[in-house]
């Protein structure tokens, strides 16, 4: 600890940090634009002026800037000296001399670090009468919008774009006061992060384009505390909602999730809400009913029943699936996966409960200085984990940095030099080419059988009893040592893993990686399918061929299916047999799908931004989300519905859910501490979802009918569709919106953080379920490589950031970057089936059945032979599934037109 | 006692005044541009919709009673796709005029809006809008905003220099 001096005040604050960032921490205000707690100082914006004195005696002091000046003992500083202030006046006055007369057309207005530090520093006259300077905007995809004109040149955004996500298609161009950000040419930002741009850049450089098509100033959003649906890692975010429609997805700051970064998916994926694919109303044999006769229908059924068996879901959410399983029955409930997932799911919510490995949060992922990727492709399918790797790639780097020359790291660019000369050992083994080679050291590539071989073998070279892989050629044995050898070494060694490769045996062999380590910081961390498919493993219940078993054989007759479209799930007969043998289906969803289309009885159920639940994230973190506006009259939550139509039932609300969901499942024992239920109270009143400067209270509905009515009541969660109640007094985690006196950015999150960059004061949301205990046996199921025939491929669906998710597949942005549909081949095995580049195939089974007709794209990046790569989840590719045998025939369109 | 004896007389003084108030509705007093009353939508000197729907106007108003939302037209010009007053909240203080960065939203001296629906108080854009610029009449917001629209290009508002080449190195 260091004793240092501001203003004359006394603070005792950690040494070595700097004084901008430590200023901060303290709760004093002090303008800045380069300096971001996650990526360090700069010193470019000059912005964070103080004057710096060198002892008690001196009067003068000189002018330094606070980003770059770290904290010794005995510093005396002065932030309010007018020599500070002036200097900090005149620099954004300079700043602003270029800046357009845009706020009003502005989306960034409102909630913009340029207007709130210029208020800041009190510059509210423009005295600069000469001409601006002005720059042309890019097209930058669907994602983003470009108005270069109100840059303040801070290079943020390139810092956060090159160094930061580790892509290089935006760049700074030209020179002096000319500096242009942007890509070289017009074109969608290729990074999946690319969305952050819209809240590193302190200004409206960058923002939110699916925003601005339906644009609301942050002061009149309705938020939530909430959690992304859209993959296995529950980032927290903000939704927003005006007028009934979702607006808009920001970052919520967890400490130990998703700090400051969401991924594309996350950000943009959120308009499937909006769809024109959403359910709006019961349906009663495909008529539209209201929501009393559906309710009562819905009971009738049930009653008439001879047996009812529940088909739960991975993205519904805990509390929902336990509302399905106690209405049909402990033996009726099926978790709605098939059996391999299942099976890989069972097996990884093992080895989190009982596998004695520390299974890491982003936070902790950052801090490892030895990585192993075995068969995920991580940006794909766990994206923001990805952005923590990266960092974690810098890690050796940065401790090199401290010990050696004694530069902290927040000296960015100084830190950034040394990485050249030392580099975290990051390997990666997977199918095709990922995102993160680049900072790997060295690749594997093979099919999952493959990997899972390497894997045990790097696992039995880390610890003899381990057991013994099938043999490996030497340049892949070396590379086996070399990797063992390293992870080693390491102090806190970090295997990733995850069931993209649907393989038992990869999973098995991630564990016994981890298990032979030495190193007590071990972790082991996986990448899973969807948002609350932990959550779904834990409470067990059986796989859906059981399911399917039980309808053929007719010992049910009546289905209830809770948000699972089963065509994702099974081949396309199976599930067609089993709708159609079902006497009664009853389906709940939110959005219209094949399945949906089948259903005796649809029930319309309420979206993640309209419901709440808990969710149980890969790390076995619980989250819970909360609605964000009331869902229309005619749609439910689903487990309302559920619950709606239980006999005698004392579970009156979501809290008497999540209590008994918690008693039912030891697992899940935690659950109800996860967040505040709905008697909690802030000095006596509920806390507020509206910001005190909502607008519109009197006008909003004046169209219907000119006497306002009576806010929505919310007797679930501790939130109040309402502006009134006491924001100061609450608890950061529990938050709706970030905002505090003077500070209308995102950047006000410093006022609520133990320190910049921390933890949230009072604790980060959600609650860990698993801390390390127990171990497991070594697994021994060493697969035997899988050989390929000539003639015959086998399916790799890989998944994809735009693409393979089901909801965010709906959303209009997403859409248009969704991976190209075509199917990835090695040059070797296309040469050899004489296929070129974009020659269109017919894909078939063994049994000659032509299953689809796909362009072929050789990828020399894939070395494995006889594998056919395509996308994940995508619907064009639903007939294909991972490791399917498959053959291979050319399209040609003179005969098959003719046939 | 004297005093109130003067009260007395000087209030009593008044009978034989001129009265100030006057015959309305028969008699109108004369009301300066400047009365707050009835809100208006104005047009820009160019004749195009002043209004950028920024929402300051609503975020300032007291009583909370406008509320509009933001759309583009093919220009790129940003205008609200609604905007309503509830006038039977409207306690014409001006806020919103003196908000407002583009001079479209104004109080004018008509102040005759009584009904006897209340429904019939709230005004929607096409009730609001007029044709002219209203009290200002040289300010267009787009000839000093840096946004490009259809016919104004970078480079063409007021005091703008024309678009930075990025690729010369000339100082
Ligand atoms: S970036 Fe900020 S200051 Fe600049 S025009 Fe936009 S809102 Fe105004
Ligand atoms: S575009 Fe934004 S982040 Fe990038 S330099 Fe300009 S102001 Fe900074
Ligand atoms: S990484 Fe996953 S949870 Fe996080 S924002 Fe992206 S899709 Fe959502
Ligand atoms: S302040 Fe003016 S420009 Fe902005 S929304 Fe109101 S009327 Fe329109
Ligand atoms: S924040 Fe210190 S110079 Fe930019």
């Amino acid at each position: 600890m260091a004793r240092i001096q501001i203003d004359g005040q006394f603070y005792s604050v950690p040494e070595g940090n700097n004084v901008l960032s430590t200023c901060l921490s303290l709760g004093l205000d002090l303008p800045y634009f380069c300096w971001h707690p996650a990526m360090g100082s700069a010193g470019a914006c000059r912005q964070c002026a103080i004057i710096q004195y060198k002892d008690e005696e001196d009067t003068r002091g000189r002018l330094v800037m606070a980003c770059m000046t770290p904290v010794t003992d005995n510093l005396r500083i002065s932030l309010n000296a007018e020599q500070a202030r002036q200097f900090r006046r005149d620099n954004i006055e300079l700043l602003m001399t270029n800046h357009p007369h845009d706020c009003p057309v502005c989306e960034e207005g409102g909630e913009c670090h340029l207007q709130d530090m210029t208020h800041m520093t009190g510059h509210n006259l423009r005295r600069y009468r000469g001409r601006k300077r002005t720059h042309n905007n890019q097209n930058l995809g669907p994602f983003i919008n470009h108005e270069m004109n109100r840059c303040i040149a801070c290079y943020r955004c390139t810092r956060f774009y090159n160094e930061y996500a580790g892509c290089d298609d935006l760049q700074v161009f030209g020179i002096h006061n000319n500096v242009y950000f942007g890509r070289f040419e017009d074109g969608a930002l290729e990074s999946e992060f690319s969305g952050n741009l819209v809240e590193v850049c302190p200004t409206g450089v960058f923002t939110d384009k699916t925003f601005s098509a339906h644009f609301t100033r942050k002061w009149d959003l309705q938020t939530a505390p909430s959690i992304c649906v859209h993959c296995s890692l529950g980032c927290n975010i903000s939704p927003g909602e005006r007028y009934g429609e979702l607006r808009r997805i920001v970052n919520r700051y967890n400490g130990d999730v998703n700090g400051y970064f969401l991924c594309d998916r996350g950000r943009f994926g959120y308009d499937f809400v909006n769809s024109s694919k959403r359910i709006q109303h019961p349906r009663i044999k495909q008529r539209n009913a209201c929501i009393q006769t559906a309710k009562e229908h819905f009971h009738q059924l049930l009653t008439r029943a001879k047996r009812t068996i529940g088909i739960g879901s991975p993205r519904a959410t805990l509390e929902a699936n336990f509302a399905l399983r106690s209405l049909v029955g402990e033996t009726n409930f099926f978790s709605g996966i098939e059996d391999t997932e299942y099976q890989l799911l069972q097996t990884v919510s093992q080895i989190i409960r009982d596998g004695g490995i520390h299974s890491p949060s982003m936070r902790e992922v950052e801090q490892a200085d030895a990585l192993l990727i075995l068969g995920e492709d991580v940006t794909h399918s766990a994206p923001r984990l990805a952005l923590s790797l990266r960092q974690a790639a810098r890690n050796v780097s940065i401790e090199l940095a401290a010990s050696a020359l004694h530069v902290p790291s927040w000296q960015n660019a100084a830190v950034r030099e040394i990485e050249k000369q030392a580099l975290t050992p990051v390997f990666i083994a997977s199918i095709g080419r990922t995102r993160l080679d680049d900072i790997a050291l060295d690749t594997y590539h093979g099919s999952p059988d493959y990997l899972a071989n390497f894997g045990f073998a790097i696992a039995h070279y880390l610890d003899s009893s381990a057991p013994e892989a099938n043999a490996l050629d030497a340049d892949e044995n070396k590379l086996a040592h070399t990797i063992a050898a390293a992870l080693k070494q390491a102090k806190r060694p970090l295997i990733v893993s995850g069931t993209s490769c649907s393989s038992l045996a990869v999973i098995q062999a991630a564990y016994n990686i981890a298990k032979a380590l030495p190193s007590p910081n071990r972790q082991l961390t996986f990448s899973l399918p969807e948002c609350n498919s932990l959550g779904l493993a834990l409470m067990a219940g059986n796989d859906l061929q059981q399911a399917f078993t039980a309808i053929e054989q007719g010992q049910a007759d009546t289905v209830v299916i809770l948000e699972n479209d089963l065509y994702r799930r099974a081949e396309k007969q199976k599930v067609d047999a089993f709708l159609e043998t079902a006497e009664q289906l009853v389906v709940i969803d939110s959005l219209k799908n094949p399945t949906t289309e089948k259903a005796d009885l649809l029930l319309p159920a309420a979206s993640f931004a309209e419901s709440e639940g808990t969710l149980v994230n890969n790390e076995g973190r619980a989250q819970r989300y909360f609605p964000v506006y009331p869902a229309p009259d005619s749609i439910c939550a689903s487990w309302q519905w559920l619950l709606g139509t239980m006999e005698n039932s004392s579970w009156q609300h979501h809290d008497d859910l999540t209590t008994a969901c918690a008693q039912a499942f030891p697992d899940l024992t935690a659950i109800t501490q996860v967040a505040p239920g709905a008697d909690y109270r802030v000095k006596g009143s509920k806390i507020p979802r509206q910001p005190h400067r909502y607008s519109g209270r009197t006008a909003l509905h004046a169209n219907i009918d000119v006497s306002e009515p009576g806010q929505p009541t919310d007797s679930e969660t501790p939130f109040a569709y309402s502006m009134e109640g006491n924001m100061a007094q609450v608890p950061p985690a529990l938050l709706p919106v970030v905002w505090s006196p003077g500070w209308d950015s995102n950047q006000a999150i410093n006022k609520f953080q133990e320190e910049t960059g921390g933890h949230l004061r009072e604790g980060d949301a959600g609650i860990r379920l698993f801390e390390v205990s127990g171990t497991l046996a070594w697994f021994n199921g060493i697969p035997k490589p899988y050989i390929s025939e000539p003639g015959v491929w086998e399916v790799m669906a890989l998944p994809h950031i735009f693409g393979s998710e089901e909801l965010s597949l709906q959303s209009p942005a997403i859409a248009q970057r969704l991976a190209t549909v075509c199917a990835l081949m090695n040059p070797l095995d296309a040469e050899q089936a004489g296929i070129d580049n974009g020659d269109c195939v017919i894909i078939s089974d063994l049994s000659g059945a032509s299953l689809l007709t796909t362009v072929i794209q050789i990828d020399t990046n894939l070395s494995s032979a006889g594998l056919l790569c395509i996308t994940a989840g995508h619907p064009k590719f639903q007939a294909l599934k991972m490791g399917m045998q498959v053959t291979l025939r050319k399209f040609n369109s003179d005969s098959e037109v003719g046939s | 006692m004297l005093s109130q004896i003067r009260s007395l007389w000087e209030v009593l003084k008044h009978t034989f005044v001129k009265a100030d108030t006057v015959e309305y509705p028969e008699q109108r007093r004369e009301l300066y541009p400047r009365y707050r009353g009835r809100i208006i939508l104005t047009r820009d000197p160019d004749g195009e919709e002043r209004c950028v729907a920024c929402n300051l106007c609503a975020v300032v108003c007291p009583p909370d009673c406008i509320a509009l939302q933001k759309a583009e037209d093919e220009d790129g010009r940003w205008y609200p796709e609604f905007f309503r007053i509830n006038f039977s909240r409207c306690i014409m203080c001006g806020f919103c005029e003196e908000a407002c960065p583009t001079h479209a939203i104004q109080l004018t001296p008509d102040f005759e809006m009584g009904e006897y629906d209340r429904q019939n108080m709230v005004y929607e854009k096409q009730n609001l809008l007029i044709d002219g610029t209203g009290k200002y009449h040289d300010y267009n917001f787009y000839r000093v905003a840096g946004m490009t629209i259809n016919g104004k290009n970078k480079g063409q508002a007021e005091n703008e220099k024309p678009p930075v080449d990025v690729k010369t190195l000339l100082p």
